[in-house]
């Protein structure tokens, strides 16, 4: 059973600004806009209404009418801006939201109401809420929207046709009451066809070639026998969940519950569908229109709750509830297919399956972000310090061998440093070196080991790398920058330790 | 009865251990790591795993043979799968080298952090991860309370910890199961050829909780660790027999 609500704002634009210039609330005043060199009425308020001024009418007979008539300029974009803002705070409602133009807001509240405690009680809190605020309006909710919107403009106080009863309650008001464009009204009242139920029953084949196709769809629509689509303001989003508050909330703790309550909720939504959280946020709707959020990441998709909440928790403390939240909302921006057991399956080349690993590195990133956290793969360079390349995936394979034809430092000194060398000459490992002002009595030696600059990426000269061991048993690796040279004293560098 | 005894107090030895933190695990299989003569020192005769052992140096130098000698563990750990988290300030590790010790380089997950806070703290969840096979900490300084964290943190997941103290301003007592010095050794070829030989370094075992202190010479020969025996020439007739 789908149910709508639409809220109809009898004077939208005028109680705005009765709202933001309280003087205006005890004088009749219009909005006016030029239109072929005249200021023509857009609107007017209740008082200048009561003297019978009206939208439409020229600026000029409406002061003869009340001459102390304040008139003020219209903007054309209003009514949208108004009017999108306010659905947006009508989110708290329901998730589907439209604005319908020039002085309406339609809402699927399918569902929703009974969390308010019937619909009776849904739209009061909408109609309170919403008069609080200063703006005139009547909400009422129907199985289609046509019919809540003739009601919301013609029905009397009730605000409520039962389901199924649209076609009921619609007979006995004007066409007007079906959205229909002015000439068609005025046609219908011409023929005498005054009231609903004087077309309801006519064929439809004879409706189409006198009004239109426009005509039947709207009559079709109001009456529940076609569906009519509507654009809410925020899109949808399919992974959300929302917990509204009987009291606002201010406490750390009933953040907490809040956040673990919503968790549960999405998480076994996400379960069945297999699908995990890569990224997701945890927002606070606050009583003073404000909204403060949290957001988590993870290394590889999870509906985990307890992981989920030990990685929110940790940021709990930066949100402020100020006056207190009346709303919870979580949300999982990136979602990924969560695949266990293909990953047992086919993912053993890595070796970090281990379900525990991901929330570890989680805690890190949320703590440190993702720039400390560093895995390394084998590439296929011969500058030492390229050799290996960062890996961002857990579940990146290898493209690679690790080279390990020749021995390698364990510990490599990034940049390479400057040593002091003897070495004769042309091309035999250094005698002696000094590093640091100790100076190092070469024993044995490797080498040279040649490695050339990649021409294609980077200049410079060749190195000539020489693995060294000292008196003292310490084993280090050193090159010669370049080619021996008479006119030029080589370079030599310390570049590592071997274990 | 002097038998009886003997029997008796051994056997409450064993049963003393698990409640000093010690307990033997993955039973069935292979802890033993080729530690060789080192084993010796250890109460229950392996290397003790789910524990936290610190390693001490003062230069590079030593601090290079300490990351050598902790591969070589590393090694044998990672055999039975898992990954390892290698926790430090600087970037000087050099992954590919790594893989002469036994360890798949890219099943290492390096965590680079500045702040000493950060560093301890990080320590302190990796250790408590089951899932690993060992985390490296390069830490210089820790307190006792800290060092009691540790232990009690493997206690629960019996992940084995490696705690690497270069230059520590001191060397205060601590709750860690062990302390070890590497230092590098000159290596030596057995029949005199030019060129280095295999890493060989000076294991002290500076303190052991139950354990008896020692000092050892081992080298890194073919994948394992192999102690330097005196008498080098029954190994050298066994090189040559080997080679043909």
């Amino acid at each position: 059973m789908v149910r709508f609500v639409t809220i109809w704002f009898r004077s939208l634009k005028t109680d705005w600004f009765s709202i933001r210039q309280p003087a205006l609330r005890d004088i009749p005043f219009v909005l006016a806009a030029p239109d072929h060199g005249r200021m023509i009425i857009t609107a007017a308020n209740n008082l200048a209404r009561i003297e019978g001024i009206d939208t439409g009418m020229v600026v000029a007979d409406a002061r003869a009418i009340i001459p102390s008539l304040k008139v003020m300029n219209d903007d054309p974009g209003l009514s949208f801006r108004l009017l999108k803002s306010i659905a947006e705070w009508c989110i708290r409602y329901t998730d589907i939201v439209a604005v319908d133009l020039p002085d309406g807001i339609i809402m699927n509240v399918t569902g929703c109401a009974h969390l308010w405690g019937g619909e009776l009680a849904y739209i009061k809190d909408i109609n309170t809420r919403i008069k609080n605020k200063g703006y005139h309006v009547r909400a009422t909710i129907a199985d289609t929207l046509g019919a809540a919107w003739a009601i919301a403009h013609y029905g009397d106080r009730n605000p409520i046709i039962e389901s199924g009863k649209q076609k009921e309650a619609l007979l006995s008001f004007p066409p007007s009451a079906l959205r229909l464009d002015e000439v068609v009204v005025e046609r219908l009242h011409k023929l005498g066809l005054n009231q609903v139920k004087n077309i309801i029953y006519m064929p439809r084949s004879v409706l189409k070639r006198r009004f239109g196709n426009e005509f039947i769809k709207k009559l079709e629509q109001a009456l529940g026998n076609e569906e009519e689509q509507i654009l809410p303001v925020i899109p949808v989003e399919p992974w959300r969940e929302r917990l509204p508050c009987f009291e606002p909330i201010v406490t750390a703790t009933g953040i907490e519950i809040a956040l673990q309550r919503l968790l549960d909720s999405i998480c076994i939504r996400l379960q069945k569908e297999g699908i995990g959280i890569r990224k997701a946020l945890f927002k606070g709707f606050r009583t003073d229109g404000k909204s403060v959020q949290i957001e988590i990441g993870t290394h590889r998709a999870t509906h985990n709750v307890l992981h989920l909440y030990k990685l929110f928790e940790y940021k709990i403390s930066t949100i402020e509830p100020a006056p207190g939240i009346e709303m919870f909302m979580i949300e999982a921006i990136k979602t990924e297919k969560v695949s266990p057991f293909q990953e047992k399956l086919w993912d053993t080349t890595t070796g970090l399956e281990d379900p525990e690993l991901p929330v570890l590195l989680d805690k890190f990133s949320n703590r440190f972000g993702n720039s400390p956290i560093h895995r390394f793969l084998p590439a296929e360079h011969y500058i030492p310090e390229k050799s290996f390349k960062e890996s961002n995936s857990l579940n990146e394979p290898a493209t690679t061998t690790w080279k390990i034809e020749r021995p390698r430092p364990v510990q490599l000194l990034n940049p390479p440093e400057r040593i002091e060398v003897t070495a004769p000459i042309p091309d035999y490992p250094p005698m002696n070196f000094r590093w640091k002002g100790k100076l190092h009595k070469i024993k044995k030696s490797d080498g040279p080991e040649r490695i050339e600059q990649e021409w294609w990426i980077q200049d410079g000269p060749h190195r000539d790398y020489y693995a060294v061991e000292d008196d003292e048993g310490q084993r280090y690796w050193v090159f010669r920058s370049g080619h021996y040279n008479t006119d030029i004293i080589p370079v030599w560098y310390l570049h590592g330790f071997f274990a | 009865m002097q038998a009886d005894k003997k029997e008796i107090l051994s056997q409450l030895k064993i049963e003393i251990l698990p409640l000093g933190g010690l307990k033997s695990i993955r039973a069935g299989s292979d802890s033993d790591l080729g530690l060789g003569p080192v084993n010796d020192a250890f109460p229950q005769g392996h290397f003790p795993l789910g524990a936290v052992h610190e390693f001490i140096s003062h230069e590079p130098e030593s601090a290079t043979a300490s990351v050598g000698f902790i591969a070589g563990l590393i090694g044998g750990l990672m055999k039975l799968g898992g990954a390892v988290i290698w926790i430090s300030s600087s970037k000087n590790i050099f992954p590919p080298a790594l893989k002469m010790f036994g360890i798949e380089p890219s099943r290492i997950i390096f965590i680079q952090l500045q702040n000493e806070k950060d560093l301890l703290w990080s320590m302190e969840e990796a250790l408590k991860c089951s899932g690993l096979a060992a985390v490296v900490g390069e830490i210089p300084e820790m307190s006792f309370t800290t060092s009691r964290r540790f232990q009690l943190a493997v206690e629960q997941s019996r992940v084995t910890g490696f705690v690497l103290r270069s230059n520590p301003r001191n060397l205060n007592a601590n709750a860690l199961v062990s302390r070890w010095r590497i230092q590098s050794l000159p290596s030596e070829f057995y029949d005199e050829l030019p060129g280095i030989g295999f890493p060989r370094w000076n294991v002290e075992l500076l303190k052991i909780r139950n354990g008896k202190p020692g000092s050892w010479q081992l080298e890194w020969a073919e994948e394992s660790f192999r102690p330097v025996f005196e008498n080098i020439p029954s190994i050298i007739a066994d090189f040559e027999r080997k080679t043909g």
